[in-house]
């Protein structure tokens, strides 16, 4: 009998250190990731033109739609800045997301290829990364003494929720993205189990498979869209004084 | 049950967070955003830019262009207009000179011919007088060698004027 009994190449306890642990196949696909969205974004915005052709369209198309992102919650002047950050985050979330539902790479009884976005590890660090950057770029832009007042707004009463606030953003931005990219993994990897369990399995699973594979393609855009645009409410919130 | 369990660890081991894997992920995203930054997303936004401003200075100069075009086609519209006023009145001045020129050349040829006519009247009456004169003087000398002829006697000078006065008088009678 066939069987999906994997693991991930984790190695635990790494030089002897009992919370250094790594998993090797993230690191690989975050590299392949990185890698990924690299060549195509270079290779995109060579020979750039005033009239611009091919490639060059996608990528200006794609600036314009960050642009909007950004736009949509702070005025232009200051989310310029932020617009090489968006553009990052939702390449690379883009083609993390893609990345694992392209294929299944298992080598021995060890997983390799997933999506380094299906590691709540992963996303908590994009998302306290991107917290960290709003409450820099806070003080940075208003000051520290406008962005210490802010935390007594509206009324003093609201620290505790001020603070605990900031904790639950980080939480549920980088939670959200492993959630949706975690469940696509296991229900993809449920019908593939389906599939090679009896022989009428693969008949009953190919429609499944197929619509599923529709389906996760929407939720990968989707939820790139939401952590890029959720980055940009959050910094947004931390840079632009409160109109109310 | 066997493969479900199985398949918990396919997708993304949840439990334990692997800092290793933090790490890496954050220099990766880091280098990432500086690269992208550098040879991406900066030419990418510099071109756009430039192409923003190339537009808006396109349609400034476009509409500088109209408005200048628009106020030569007013300027010319106006000489033209003008042009035309001036060629109309050259051409009534003309009339009106030719006019005038007409009446001077009809006056100056009536004078003329007026002139002519009185001139050859005047002519004529001389002549006229003359050859009467002439007339008389032959027609006196001749009636005296006629009648010197027939009457063979002499008669003074005075009774000779008054002789042919009056045989011119019954000539100048009878006709």
């Amino acid at each position: 009998m066939i069987h999906l009994d994997t693991k991930a190449p984790i190695i635990e306890n790494l030089f002897g250190i009992s919370w250094l642990s790594v998993d090797l196949g993230n690191v690989l696909m975050i590299a392949l990731s990185s890698t990924i969205v690299f060549v195509i974004c270079v290779l995109a915005s060579r020979n750039l033109q005033m009239k611009p052709t091919g490639a060059q369209n996608v990528m200006e198309w794609a600036v314009d739609f960050v642009k909007g992102l950004i736009t949509d919650t702070m005025d232009w002047k200051t989310g310029k800045t932020f617009l090489p950050l968006g553009l990052t985050l939702i390449s690379f979330i883009l083609v993390s997301n893609l990345l694992g539902m392209v294929t299944v790479v298992v080598i021995g009884d060890t997983s390799w290829w997933k999506s380094p976005t299906a590691d709540a590890g992963i996303t908590l660090t994009l998302a306290t990364m991107v917290v960290l950057l709003s409450h820099y770029y806070g003080i940075k832009i208003r000051g520290a003494k406008e962005y210490g007042k802010d935390y007594f707004r509206p009324i003093p009463v609201m620290l505790p929720f001020k603070i605990i606030e900031e904790f639950t953003n980080t939480l549920t931005l980088g939670l959200r993205l492993f959630g949706n990219m975690y469940a696509g993994g296991i229900l993809t990897a449920l019908i593939l189990g389906m599939a090679v369990s009896k022989p009428t399995g693969f008949l009953l699973s190919i429609v499944p498979m197929v619509a599923w594979s529709g389906f996760s393609l929407f939720v990968a855009g989707i939820q790139a869209f939401i952590f890029t645009l959720l980055t940009m409410l959050y910094i947004s919130n931390k840079v632009q004084a409160d109109e109310a | 049950m066997h493969v479900f369990a199985g398949v918990l660890t396919l997708g993304a081991a949840p439990g334990g967070l692997k800092v290793v894997d933090m790490v890496v992920m954050l220099i990766f995203f880091l280098l990432l955003l500086v690269l992208l930054r550098k040879f991406a997303w900066g030419p990418l936004m510099g071109v756009m830019e430039e192409r923003e401003k190339y537009v808006a200075n396109e349609i400034e100069v476009a509409e500088k262009n109209r408005k200048e075009a628009e106020i030569a086609s007013a300027e010319a519209n106006k000489q033209l207009n003008q042009t035309r006023e001036e060629a109309q009145k050259i051409i009534e001045e003309a009339r009106e000179t030719a006019v005038e020129q007409e009446k001077n050349i009809v006056a100056v040829a009536r004078q003329e011919a007026t002139r002519l006519k009185d001139a050859a009247q005047a002519d004529i009456e001389n002549e006229k007088e003359k050859a009467l004169q002439a007339l008389q003087d032959k027609v006196g000398s001749l009636s005296v060698l006629i009648a010197s002829k027939v009457i063979e006697k002499e008669i003074s000078a005075q009774d000779q004027e008054e002789l042919i006065n009056e045989f011119i008088k019954e000539v100048g009678e009878e006709q």
